[in-house]
């Protein structure tokens, strides 16, 4: 029996089966560490998709790690791989949190968001245009510098008064509005979901989105048809920063209760880790990011569920991540099950 | 004054170790022509192993060795998809970088019962073998010096050494003179995601004496920049080691000496190591070369 499987199904099925291989692991690992696999998965599901509340709080979970996948997602499309999407969201969070507070207002801080995403990814890709630093090396080490700089900025320079514990908060007059009463889902969601439609539209329907997609192809062609790898690499940058930069602004503005940084940076650590999951099981694509981002939005918000329920650590999760990525890594994933069915 | 300088010295030869190692792995495994970036995950997962299997055993040395041996099967696996499969050397990195912080952040609370951080007892670590006012001196520090040289031997003064960087250099001439690529290549994966795991593990049984969700730091990625600073040269990689080593230790030391935070916040001095690395890495760029099929899969025609 042959199978025709063509261009877009093939990759959508390979990434349901690294999500299948992700959740079966995942189990064997629950039942060595002495868990119940079964009773965990259905905390895990009924808590994310059983109920209003559920959805909602997926949704919210996806929100971040949708645009830090756009980071990685942009860029692998590109031909790099930006990981720097974790150190650009505490300073996307940090400028929104300090421009609302002078300027009250949401635009103020998704414009914050963006200079600081910018801003922040220059570094990477100027080092990557004018010394040819390798970007995975370059933007893991500045994801750290981010870090130590985030908790400097967060302790010492916007700390609340009345709380040691936070920062100082979005004013009321920037929040966005709350969706459903009662859970965290914001109007935030739609910034998220708005930035992969624009991923989608510069990539296909403009010039600069046609040479990024040329370059990340095949290099070698990109420049004989004349077209100027520096430029698309910083355009890559670019993109990348403004998408995780917002994430953090959008975390801070859209996400409650806190619309504050909490101690140790708990609120706004990971996502740009996630979000390189995220894209890899979306293939990099600004639609597919869309609909990966829900995914992992429900295992993050499943995760309490499973916690409470069944007792499971919540970071039971991203061990289910991590093999679904490793699994996603392996090339022509679908024809190696059917060569292996066949014997 | 002195006594500082000796500390911080004694000090960057510990820190030298995890670092070294999977330098020197890296380099083996990249003079083959295979790039793994899941470094930062084996130094991780194998610390968290390591710590596991020492307390498990009660002997640390088994700890080391176990950490060696989840390295090995890490490598196993990037090996498979990459030299076997033909998959992009990148991406799988990437991956196992990922699941290591999954498995360690799953694995302190589901084992040990503690949050974030487990203290490993001074039972199950190992004992220094030279013990100075200033800090003492782990064995695993004359191990790391050893493998290195050993390493550096192989790989230029011997016919495996010569194999081994010509299916690096031109896979193609290297099979039309009938050796194997694929295994070496593997082989050489393995190799290098070992001794990633000997150094993971030494941080935990050994040097640092706790498991935490960041225990690696940075030091896998280091530890390739040290690899790029190097010229690909385990001898070199040594060297070069012990100069991030002692950025490393002294970024610790400034941070825990209450004298210097007065005047430089901590969190300045935290991002040192990783400043040097990228101010290095940018450096050497253009002076150094890559083998020339490094990264690229190698299919027969």
């Amino acid at each position: 029996m042959k199978v025709d499987i063509k261009g877009f199904a093939k990759p959508l099925i390979e990434s349901l089966i690294a999500v299948i291989i992700g959740i079966l692991v995942g189990a064997i690992i629950l039942a060595f560490s002495g868990y119940n696999p079964v009773e965990a998965y259905s905390a895990l599901f009924d808590g994310a998709l059983g109920s209003k509340y559920g959805w909602a709080m997926t949704l919210s979970a996806a929100t971040p790690i949708m645009l830090t996948a756009l980071t990685f997602g942009l860029g692998a499309k590109t031909g790099l791989f930006n990981i720097g999407g974790e150190g650009t969201v505490y300073f996307g969070a940090i400028a929104a949190l300090i421009l609302t507070n002078i300027w009250g207002n949401i635009l103020m801080g998704l414009l914050g968001g963006i200079i600081a995403g910018i801003a922040w990814m220059a570094i990477p890709a100027l080092l990557k245009v004018f010394r040819g630093v390798n970007e995975v090396v370059s933007t893991i080490m500045l994801n750290w510098v981010a870090y130590f700089l985030a908790l400097y900025i967060i302790i010492q320079k916007i700390p609340n008064p009345k709380d040691p514990n936070k920062t100082i908060a979005i004013p009321l007059s920037a929040r966005f509005p709350i969706i459903i009463k009662g859970t965290e889902l914001s109007w935030a969601f739609a910034i998220s979901v708005i930035a992969a439609l624009v991923a989608y539209y510069i990539l296909w329907h403009t010039t600069i989105g046609y040479e990024l997609r040329v370059s990340g192809y095949n290099e070698r062609a990109a420049r004989y048809a004349g077209i100027n790898p520096k430029k698309t690499v910083i355009w890559s940058f670019v993109l990348g920063g403004i998408m995780s930069g917002l994430a953090g602004a959008i975390e801070m503005m859209g996400r409650p209760p806190s619309y504050a940084i909490s101690q140790g940076m708990a609120n706004i650590y990971g996502y740009g880790f996630d979000g390189i999951g995220v894209s890899l099981v979306g293939r990099n694509h600004p639609l597919g990011i869309i609909f990966s981002g829900i995914f992992f939005g429900m295992l993050k918000a499943g995760a309490t569920a499973m916690q409470i329920e069944a007792g499971v650590p919540l970071e039971m999760v991203r061990v289910v991540q991590g093999i679904i990525v490793v699994t996603v890594a392996i090339p022509g994933l679908l024809d190696l099950l059917k060569r292996v069915v066949r014997k | 004054m002195m006594d500082t300088a000796l500390s911080i010295l004694i000090g960057a030869l510990t820190a030298m170790v995890p670092l070294v190692l999977t330098s020197v792995g890296a380099t083996v495994s990249e003079r083959a022509g295979v790039v793994n970036i899941g470094y930062e995950g084996i130094l991780l997962m194998t610390a968290f192993f390591g710590a596991m299997f020492a307390e498990i055993s009660g002997s640390p040395w088994i700890g080391l060795i176990g950490g060696a041996f989840i390295g090995m099967l890490l490598g196993m696996l990037h090996g498979f998809i990459t030299v076997y499969l033909k998959g992009d050397h990148v991406i799988p990195g990437i991956g196992v970088n990922l699941l290591a912080l999954g498995v360690v952040a799953f694995g302190i609370p589901a084992y040990w019962g503690t949050a974030g951080q487990h203290q490993v007892p001074s039972n199950f670590r190992i004992t220094p073998i030279i013990k100075t006012a200033y800090g003492s001196l782990s064995p695993m520090v004359f191990v790391t010096i050893v493998i290195a040289v050993l390493t550096h031997w192989v790989l230029f003064r011997t016919p495996l050494g010569l194999r081994i960087r010509s299916v690096g250099e031109n896979p193609e001439a290297a099979d039309a003179l009938g050796i194997n690529v694929e295994r070496y290549r593997f082989l050489a994966t393995v190799y290098g995601a070992t001794l990633a795991g000997l150094g993971g593990a030494f941080m935990s049984v050994d040097w640092l004496g706790t498991v935490t969700k960041q225990l690696s730091a940075g030091r896998g990625f280091i530890a390739l920049a040290n690899m790029v600073f190097s010229g690909w040269n385990p001898l070199r990689a040594l060297l070069g080691g012990f100069i991030f080593g002692f950025f490393d230790n002294l970024s610790v030391w400034v941070r825990t000496t209450p004298a210097i935070q007065k005047i430089v916040p901590w969190q300045f001095v935290a991002t040192l190591p990783y400043l040097v690395t990228l101010i290095i890495v940018a450096g050497m760029i253009g002076r150094v070369r890559a083998p020339k099929a490094d990264g690229k899969p190698y299919k027969r025609e």
